[in-house]
């Protein structure tokens, strides 16, 4: 079992959009180790030819008719946003490039 | 000899495509929003398209069921197991800061699209082979405020509507494409063409790519002659109609020759391209390197398609455009050559809807080939988005064949019918261009013609016929043209008693 | 306290049919309880009284005009402040989420305005339904109706405080790991998670999306199962909504016989580091169904020993994407000063916003799916997962119902663990098998434990859309305890300061 640095935490919480305060990673790292220890336990199980269950329900094609349904009133969606302008929401300036 | 002459000689290019086209449904891919395009912003939006805190998705029939033809008519195999998965990054255009798409099990798989396109030997089909052709969900749309340019960089803050955000996107991606030396750019755009054509026949998307809906990155890497590896890739966005995929791909290879031949290594990375210049240019890196984490969406069920819907869709696709244009150019008339001009226009399925209207297949070319694509070209767009319908073109046409415009009128009402100034009838009223054959009219004009050219008169009426056209040319000059001049001319004779 | 308050669900529903009482007057002296005595409980974090009274006005309108009502018409509900209900805050137990009005109703909600039941607010629980105490709440800890430096079992604490103490005779709560089970033992009462996909997550706010599931609290098995039925059934709103009648939890509940029922005890959930007072009540209640007649057999589930592992990769894991979108941009809490880039806001609303079990989580999860990782973490996860259900099939082709304590301990103290998330998780370890499996399983009391005076609960676990067998055998127990007890286990409890 690895264990877990200051800087693997520093780059969880960026990949997680956590803006870390630097006095709280060692903490953290401390904490998610003892975690990571524990789940690590997955690992001693034999699961050769075993399929993943990624949910319970084992229902597959459950689809809906391309119909369209009446949409949201703006006024309420745009009610609870931090900020709007001309109808649309308002964000700060992106760095990213997508 | 030219940049481009020169990177040829020494590197072979090694082109992949991967292209998105919007689904034309009538509701987004989860929820029962409207994709109607041109809406009033955030006018389309609900609990799931917005990503609203409890809302969950349900997937639309139609998505799949066009995502399975398009793999289908793309000779793909189509999964007997496939999910949609999560791609985890933070955008604020993506209201999950997830994307619903697809990864390891995609919907269909390993196929292939044949392009013809022409070469100093003839006429040469390529085969691009498909990688994957996988269903995902757009995004919302930005505008970017303040800052000069109106592009993310240097803008003050953005807007965001949702609106586009949840229509359902498929994605196709071609394997790389080798072996096309000199011809990449044109096998590309040909590759693009043809995926066009063949999603307008399946009737599955507007495949309009100046509204978005079909949208391309090309990806491209050059390999020195000779050598057996491949150089590093570089994926360009942005690039977004037929025109900019010949030429994003042309002055990749210019420029990556370029840094090859200074010595310097290509980078991996995304590149934009610019309408303006015709060249491509470097993103800004990323923050966050990327690492999508991607798992198996929880929220959605698997897709099994059972055989038996697969086949009923396999027998139900349309003819193949290839195929399709074979048999129409001989059903026309059209040569090889005339039909591919055609093709890459995009005007098959406008001739074949002009010809419906009774218009014969030699003038539905002229008018869509010549006339229609020298005002497409003009304006920078596609044939199709063109403000004129093919029974615009087919009532022109059947009024130049009644003698009730001149080619220089017609000329002139497929101006106005593309100014947005109505249906020809409507323009032909509006602007009073019709040709003048009504008799009565032109009386008045005959004799006032005969009347000032008396000399020739006396000789017409001696039986000098062939000096008719000095007062034909006069009725002509004063009615403005719009004067049938056969019919003046048997007018004038006979008011002269020829 | 004010009679109305101390009646069950199904007597309220008796009452108001009969017309001996209004719905209007059922709602205030269950409001007024709530007013006069919730500063104490901290159970709720919204109380919706122009709401409440507005809803029981509409249902006693309903019965004036004789217009067909359901049997649960205008009895109250505390509703867990995880589902969404339309112009009402829903805030998850978070800061981020502060000042969010949902504009739609969830299903759960739908559901239980068709039927009439008035809800009387939004109750207190850990932070996106992330804790096992209610101490994870952003805004203030709940406390343990039975004894107020308590905790009262998490995530789903505030309902089963609520209803521990007569603020409400229905509670519903969600369970991903044990969030209705545990905090329905450690408070006395009942609480049951349906069968995956039994009752519709649209509106519920996701922490793992695979395992979450809304669920009802009551004092009796009989009022949980009339929930329970309101609750449950078929949504096309919900993609993992299962197709299929609800099972008859009603009837089951009200049979009281357990004659020739096969029941198993899970072998490996007992033992060392179980408190003895939750193992000597337990024991007393397999006698007890022996007693009336069942078979009682040990069985194991040997893969249970992974379960708390996969379960805390796998929430974590499907938390990190479901709360991706708290990033201040549409909604919600944002952290700005004005310079700030979209990244940065992202960063910082999500720092302040979320509490550290949130954070931790968070990381795990990204932890566990990143490329590297994902193979012997996530991967590895579901795949023991479905080793975890194949033995619980297994188990269920020997014996109808499987048994076990819904948690190794009673109550523990505030702030007893919450610097040290591993003892939190133990809490868990009774009831993550069926969730991990998406099979139904409730708790019923089972009486005091010797040590400490306080709720000890059983857990019945059924096999997948068989709910109904699991209230038979709650059902049971509780009658005959009830013979035993002359009531039942809540009457015991200690009457709340004031109310005297």
């Amino acid at each position: 079992m690895s264990r877990i640095t200051r800087e693997e935490v520093a780059k969880l919480a960026e990949l997680a959009r956590l803006d870390l305060p630097e006095s709280e990673l060692d903490e953290y790292a401390k904490q998610l180790e003892i975690i990571l220890e524990s789940v690590a336990k997955v690992g001693e199980v034999s699961t050769k030819d075993v399929k993943p269950m990624s949910h319970a329900t084992g229902l597959v094609n459950v689809f809906r008719e391309d119909v369209t349904k009446e949409s949201l009133s703006r006024d309420e969606i745009l009610r609870s946003a931090p900020a709007t302008e001309d109808d649309r929401f308002r964000v700060p300036r992106i760095l990213d490039e997508e | 000899m030219s940049t481009y002459d020169q990177a040829i000689k020494k590197y072979d290019p090694v082109l992949g495509l991967e292209t998105h086209v919007e689904l034309s449904t009538n509701s987004k891919m989860f929820c029962g929003c409207s994709t109607e395009f041109g809406a009033d912003p955030n006018k389309q939006t609900c609990p799931t398209c917005l990503g609203l805190p409890g809302s969950l998705p349900v997937a639309n029939a139609i998505g799949i069921e066009s995502t399975i033809r398009i793999g289908l008519a793309l000779n793909c195999s189509i999964a007997s197991y496939s999910r949609f998965a999560r791609k985890n990054y933070f955008y604020p255009d993506m209201p999950k800061d997830f994307q619903t798409s697809q990864y390891d099990e995609p919907l269909c798989s390993n196929g292939y699209l044949d392009v013809l396109v022409d070469t100093d030997e003839g006429t040469k089909t390529f085969r691009v082979e498909i990688e994957r052709v996988h269903l995902e969900e757009d995004t919302g749309k930005l505008t970017h405020a303040g800052g000069a340019t109106g592009r993310i960089h240097g803008a003050d803050y953005s807007l965001v509507d949702y609106n586009r955000a949840g229509i359902p996107l498929v994605e196709i991606v071609t394997k790389p494409v080798p072996d096309t030396g000199e011809y990449a750019p044109l096998v590309a755009k040909a590759y693009v063409t043809e995926l066009r054509d063949l999603l307008r026949g399946l009737n599955v998307s507007d495949v309009r790519m100046e509204e978005g809906s079909l949208r391309c990155d090309v990806n491209l890497s050059l390999t020195p002659k000779g050598s057996k590896t491949w150089g590093t890739r570089t994926e360009t966005k942005n690039v977004n109609s037929l025109r900019s995929v010949e030429r994003a791909i042309r002055s990749e290879i210019e420029r990556q020759s370029l840094e090859l031949d200074k010595g310097n290594k290509i980078k991996q990375e995304t590149r934009h391209f610019q309408e303006d210049t015709g060249t491509t240019r470097s993103g800004r890196s990323k923050v966050v390197a990327e690492e999508y984490r991607y798992f198996p969406e929880p929220d959605l069920v698997p897709i099994a398609p059972d055989k038996a819907w697969i086949e009923k869709l396999k027998k139900a696709l349309p003819e193949q455009p290839s195929i399709r244009r074979t048999r129409l150019a001989k059903e026309w008339g059209f040569t090889d050559l005339e039909m591919r001009d055609v093709a890459t226009l995009g005007g098959v399925d406008l001739i074949a809807q002009t010809i419906e209207q009774g218009t014969s297949p030699a003038s539905a070319r002229k008018w869509w080939a010549g006339e229609l694509s020298g005002h497409a070209s003009k304006a920078d767009l596609e044939l199709i988005d063109l403000k004129i319908t093919p029974t615009d073109v087919a009532r022109i046409d059947a009024l130049v064949n009644e003698g009730k415009l001149t080619d220089k009128l017609a000329r002139q009402v497929i101006e106005a019918v593309l100014n947005g100034e109505g249906n020809p009838d409507e323009v032909i009223k509006k602007r009073n261009l019709a040709v003048v054959s009504d008799d009565s009219a032109l009386i008045p004009a005959i004799e006032a013609a005969i009347a000032a050219n008396p000399d020739a008169a006396a000789k017409i009426r001696e039986g000098k016929v062939q000096v008719v056209g000095v007062i034909v040319g006069a009725v002509m000059k004063t009615t403005g043209g719009s004067a049938d001049a056969a019919k003046v001319r048997e007018l004038v004779l006979k008011t002269l008693g020829q | 306290m004010s009679d109305l308050t101390k009646l069950s669900a199904v007597e309220l529903s008796g009452e108001l049919s009969k017309g001996s009482v209004s719905a209007v007057e059922v709602t205030k002296a269950h409001l007024d309880r709530i007013n006069s005595l919730d500063k104490s409980v901290q159970s709720f974090l919204h109380v919706d009284n122009a709401g409440a009274l507005k809803q029981a006005e509409e249902v006693d309108k309903n019965r004036k005009e004789n217009k067909k009502v359901s049997a649960l018409a205008g009895v109250p509900l505390a509703l867990k402040d995880v589902l969404t209900q339309k112009g009402i805050p829903t805030t998850c137990g978070s800061k981020i989420l502060e000042g969010w009005i949902p504009p739609y109703d969830s299903t759960v909600v739908k559901n239980l305005k068709n039927a009439g039941i008035v809800i009387l607010g939004k109750t207190n629980m850990d932070e996106f339904a992330m804790g096992s105490s209610t101490e994870n709440s952003a805004y203030f800890p709940t406390k343990n109706p039975w004894d107020l430096t308590k905790i009262p079992g998490g995530s789903s604490g505030g309902s089963s405080a609520a209803v521990s103490a007569f603020f409400a005779p229905l509670g519903i709560g969600t369970d991903t790991g044990g969030s209705i089970r545990q905090p329905a033992a450690v408070t006395g009462i009942v609480g049951a998670k349906p069968s995956y996909g039994g009752v519709s997550r649209f509106g519920l706010v996701a922490f793992a999306s695979s395992l979450d599931q809304a669920g009802p609290f009551a004092r009796t098995v009989l009022d949980c199962a009339m929930l329970h039925e309101v609750m449950a059934g078929h949504d096309p709103l919900d993609s993992t909504s299962i197709n299929q009648p609800v099972p008859d939890v009603v009837k089951a509940a009200q049979l009281q016989d357990v004659k020739g029922m096969k029941i198993g005890i899970i072998k490996e959930l007992g033992g060392d580091g179980w408190q003895n007072g939750v193992l000597n009540r337990f024991n007393e209640s397999v006698e007890l169904l022996k007693s009336m007649g069942a078979q009682v057999k040990e069985i194991s589930i040997p893969h249970s020993l992974y379960a708390l592992a996969t379960y805390y990769l796998i929430a974590p894991s499907e938390a990190s994407s479901n709360l991706a979108r708290f990033d201040g941009m549409r909604y919600g809490l944002r952290v700005d000063d004005g310079n700030l880039s979209a990244e940065e806001v992202m960063n910082k609303t999500r720092e302040k916003g979320f509490g550290k079990e949130v954070k931790r989580r968070i990381m795990i999860g990204t932890y566990a799916l990143s490329s590297g990782y994902y193979d012997a973490y996530y991967a590895q996860a579901q795949k023991v997962r479905a080793l975890i259900a194949q033995d619980l099939t297994n188990a269920f082709k020997e014996v109808d119902v499987l048994i076990s304590p819904t948690s190794p301990t009673t109550a523990w103290g505030l702030g007893e663990r919450v610097n040290d998330p591993m003892a939190m998780y133990l809490a868990d370890l009774a009831t993550l098998p069926p969730s991990l499996a998406g099979i139904p399983a409730m708790s019923v009391p089972i009486g005091l434990a010797d040590e400490d005076k306080l709720p000890v609960g059983l857990q019945i676990i059924a096999p997948f859309m068989n709910d109904d067998r699991m209230y038979r055998v709650g059902g049971a127990i509780e009658a005959s305890l009830k013979t035993k007890w002359n009531g039942l286990l809540i009457d015991q409890a200690p009457a709340l300061g004031g109310a005297k």
